[in-house]
């Protein structure tokens, strides 16, 4: 099939889509996005998170044809140039990004979150970042990139 | 020296000891940076495997036809079609590329298929029809040792024995502690997938792009099994997303190298989660049988023990395992009298190796409860019964080495226990903060809180005379009119930030900002493996001895060009600078077009082999130590565990990047948590039967406390910067403190982790 859809500001199309291909697997191969993590593609780790019409989902779990006509906003889409995102900015100076393959469903989490609540408190924090990840940090960093970013913005 | 300081504030503020940013930061942050399952070429095909679905079977045939015949597909292969020696593996050559006429575990690979979908792939593999016939699995360690069973490899399942006897073997002791301990398999559950690209090349080799820990033992293990020279495989490191050991040994690489020379194009092979679990190898899960006996006062007289270590099908790094589970079988005690045996064997469960910590994990949940164990025997404080038995620099090991930098095992544990406690929970009312959280399973009733301590020890670096080394190429020069040094080396980044103190050290020792890492390739000479906690010792020790020497003919030749004496320059911040008149010139300047560029193989000091009948030699470069207090919340009603507290003392000899191992540190003590409460592979006739993260759990934020951290720098001068490795220690003491939290919360014995929620409801 053919799919069009709008990422991170464009419009985009890809030809030849099987129905079974995930929007992950559209953005990685067939759009060169692979900003968007593959980590277990079953719903469970968030390293695939993006923004699906401003709402963030696991995009392991969206079929290709479930975006069709739809806006697609991913990690790679958050930076304005080369001026990075102030979430983006903190996971860097925090030092919360060790391999990093955790760290572009988290930026999208974080974002969204400091989108919602401005000022999150740590319980707050830790429940919005609940269903991603990562296995080298502890999260502790991620806790305190979250937190710097809040300050920055 | 004071003379240059406010030329040197830059590259001392990005120096060693300092917390720059990494230098692959920004690119992780913005979804740039190059992971080994992001990487993509023209025309490329997909790689997929077929895995045996039995844990032991004769092959009685394989037929490929149908799979051939799929529209897409562009080649099926089995172990015919391995053109080298169908064999390979880190320390023994016993894993086939392809199974022959055997399966040895379930997911063993037995046939590969190249097409132009990863779904075609997928089902051209269900075309592949494979005759079994289903054996009996060997699934004890002990019953190997025993002799019964089935021998799976010609010498027999025994994969290695290490005894350790020191002092006397018979004494006896006032008070006497017994306990059988096991421990869980445990799965690394690194976030990055099992991936990579191989590209046929014009000379008929290959070049690998790919996610390792250890490029050139990678290299040699494929030139191997293609049977090809070196100089035809050229491998690259991609984006590696975690490690923890499990890329020590070779997943896909040998497979997809295979399909990429078979058909000419290049292809790329990404394992899926579920592949993942069968894609690489484990940690040792162990049957432990610990006595103490020591006097009344509770100081330990002896320790015996027998460590069984299943190292499933194939042998991988089971050896150096059970030689480390065997040596630092007693802990981080003094012990004048040791009865250690520890052995590996061979079975029909998932293939075991290296995993963070490796060995000295197990052991230390062992000998950890024997010493709360002990304490409760004595009548004593867990803190006082471990400070009367702590080792120190000067203590002899059960393997007869002394140790001869400092072994702060006391100071860490007093350290620890004037850390503040977590608050009462009483009033808590915030669902959050209790067991069960948010799934409303308990206000507050029903819950007991319990406090456990930990220390452990780890060896750092390769050992038992290995010839451990690293090699690292410096060039300094200068570049649009900065000076600007190129850092050349082999050594895996795999998320742990080698990178950033790579940069540190060029900073610190020739005064340069701007240092450029090459992308690490089988160019230059083995850097060794990134684990064992070896990669800044090693490799930080290569490159600074590289610095080091590009820095003396530096300063040489500036000394001849600006006239003054060689031994009063030295360079900082970008000037030569000399300790009488202070600064001369620009680097640049004295550069002047000029490069220098040095290569070393830096190695650290010899380790002996262990005596075989003994166990006796000085068999480690350097020992680590860590200790950890846990504070837990347990709901006994549900049996579910909240950890709320995990404190952590450790000695890491010199901080090159604070911010870094405070990440290692935070980091590895999740991974003990992990396995003190959640995290098992559960194995069933040699089955995994929880392969994905639906069942397989590893902490979540809401599972990690705030941790406070405290870390000493007690130099070692045996190391580079008197450093000390950091990965492994915080994840071998982080378990048993929890567990003896627990312990201590309930009342209940615990001699198995993962702690599950039926070990503490009793149902
Ligand atoms: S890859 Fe989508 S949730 Fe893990
Ligand atoms: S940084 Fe490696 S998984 Fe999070």
């Amino acid at each position: 099939m053919r799919l069009n859809v709008t990422v991170n500001g464009e419009r985009r199309q890809a030809d030849d889509v099987w129905e079974g291909e995930s929007l992950l697997y559209v953005l990685r191969e067939r759009l060169g996005l692979p900003g968007s993590k593959n980590a277990c593609e079953q719903g469970e780790c968030g390293s695939c998170t993006v923004y699906l019409d401003d709402v963030p989902v696991c995009s392991c779990l969206v079929a290709a044809g479930q975006a069709e006509g739809r806006e697609v906003r991913t990690v790679e889409g958050l930076a304005d140039g080369d001026a990075l995102d102030p979430v983006q900015q903190s996971f860097v100076d925090a030092g919360a990004v060790q391999c990093g393959f955790c760290t572009p469903g988290l930026v999208v989490a974080a974002h969204d979150l400091l989108n919602r609540v401005p000022d999150p408190s740590d319980e707050e924090i830790r429940e919005a970042l609940a269903g991603n990840l990562c296995r080298c940090t502890g999260y502790e960093k991620i806790l305190d990139a979250v937190r710097l970013a809040a300050d920055a913005r | 020296m004071t003379i240059s300081t406010e030329t040197t504030s830059v590259t001392e503020a990005q120096g060693i000891g300092a917390s720059p940013v990494r230098p692959d930061g920004t690119m992780k942050v913005r979804g740039e940076f190059a992971y080994s399952s992001d990487l993509w070429h023209e025309d490329m095909l997909w790689g997929a495997t077929l895995r045996s679905p039995h844990p032991y079977a004769r092959i009685t045939g394989v037929d490929i036809a149908a799979a051939l015949a799929v529209p897409g597909v562009y080649a099926v292969l089995t172990h015919a079609d391995v053109p080298g020696v169908n064999r390979y593996g880190l320390e023994h050559p016993d894993q086939p590329v392809l199974a022959e006429d055997v399966v040895r575990y379930r997911g063993e690979p037995i046939a590969l298929v190249a097409a132009d979908h990863p779904e075609t792939a997928r089902r051209a593999l269900e075309r592949i029809e494979v005759g079994y016939e289903v054996l009996e699995p060997v699934t004890d360690s002990e019953a190997a040792v025993a002799g019964e069973g089935p021998a799976l490899h010609p010498g027999g399942n025994v994969v290695r024995h290490v005894p350790i006897r020191r002092g006397e073997q018979d004494v006896t002791a006032d008070v006497v502690v017994t306990g059988t301990y096991e421990v869980g398999m445990q799965d690394q559950a690194f976030l990055g997938p099992e991936s990579g690209l191989a590209v046929p090349a014009e000379d008929g080799g290959v070049d690998l792009y790919v996610a390792t820990q250890w490029l050139h033992v990678d290299q040699q293990q494929i030139v191997a099994a293609l049977g090809l020279p070196p100089e035809q495989v050229r491998l690259t490191l991609a984006g590696v997303g975690g490690a923890f050991g499990g890329r020590e040994d070779l997943s896909m690489q040998v497979h997809a190298s295979l399909l990429a020379l078979h058909t000419g194009k290049p292809v790329k092979m990404v394992y899926n989660r579920e592949e993942s679990f069968y894609g690489h190898v484990h940690r040792h899960p162990a049957r432990m049988y610990y006595e103490h006996g020591a006097d009344r006062d509770g100081r330990l007289v002896y320790v015996k023990a027998r460590i069984y270590l299943d190292g499933g099908a194939y042998a991988s790094s089971t050896s150096a395992v059970v030689g480390n589970a065997a040596t630092l079988g007693v802990g981080p005690y003094d012990v004048p009298n040791v009865t250690v045996d520890c052995w590996g064997t061979y079975s029909n469960n998932p293939p075991c190796g290296a995993m963070r910590g490796f060995g000295a994990v197990q052991a230390a949940f062992g000998y950890e409860s024997q010493m709360d164990r002990l304490a409760e025997a004595c009548g004593l404080d867990p803190v006082e019964v471990r400070l009367r038995n702590a080792m120190s620099e000067g203590t002899v090991m059960p393997t007869g080495q002394v140790v001869d930098s400092a072994a702060p095992v006391e100071e860490l544990l007093t350290r620890l226990r004037s850390m503040p406690l977590p608050e009462d929970r009483s009033g808590e009312l915030d669902l959050r903060r209790l067991p069960g959280g948010v799934s409303n399973t308990t206000h507050g009733e029903g819950v007991v809180r319990g406090v456990g301590y930990a220390v452990g020890i780890k060896n750092i670096c390769f050992s038992e005379g290995f010839d451990d080394y690293s090699t690292a190429r410096v060039r300094l020069e200068a570049v649009g009119g900065e000076p600007a040094a190129t850092v050349q080396t082999a050594a895996c980044e795999v998320g742990q930030g080698l990178v950033t103190i790579l940069q540190q050290i060029i900073r610190t020792e020739l005064g340069v900002e701007q240092v450029t890492i090459l992308p690490m390739d089988t160019s230059i000479g083995s850097a060794g493996s990134s684990s064992a906690s070896r990669q800044t010792y090693m490799t930080g020790g290569a490159v600074r001895a590289a610095a080091l020497k590009v820095r003396a003919a530096l300063v040489a030749h500036a000394a001849r060009t600006l006239g003054h004496e060689q031994a009063e320059l030295s360079v900082a911040g970008g000037k030569v600078v000399s300790r009488h008149d202070g600064v001369l010139a620009d680097l640049v300047d004295v550069l002047d077009g000029e490069a220098f560029d040095e290569t070393v193989e830096w190695r650290h000091r010899p380790t002996e082999a262990l005596d075989p009948e003994t166990g006796q030699g000085n068999a480690h470069v350097q020992y680590g130590f860590a200790a950890h207090r846990a504070a837990v919340d347990v709901d006994t009603e549900l049996g579910l565990v909240k950890v709320v507290a995990l404190d952590c003392v450790q000695d890491v000899g010199k901080a090159l990047n604070p911010q870094a191992v405070l990440g290692q540190i935070q980091g590895g003590s999740a991974q003990g948590l992990g396995l003190a409460v959640m995290e098992e592979i559960q194995t069933d006739g040699g089955v995994i039967r929880n392969p994905s993260f639906t069942d397989y759990l590893i902490p979540t934020v809401l599972d990690m406390p705030p941790m406070r951290i405290e870390v000493l720098e007690l130099a070692d001068p045996h190391a580079p910067y008197g450093l000390r490795g950091v990965g492994e220690p915080p994840t071998i003491s982080s378990t048993p403190a929890i567990v003896a939290a627990i312990r201590a919360a309930t009342g209940l014995a615990l001699d198995r982790v993962p702690v599950r929620p039926e070990h503490l409801t009793g149902t």
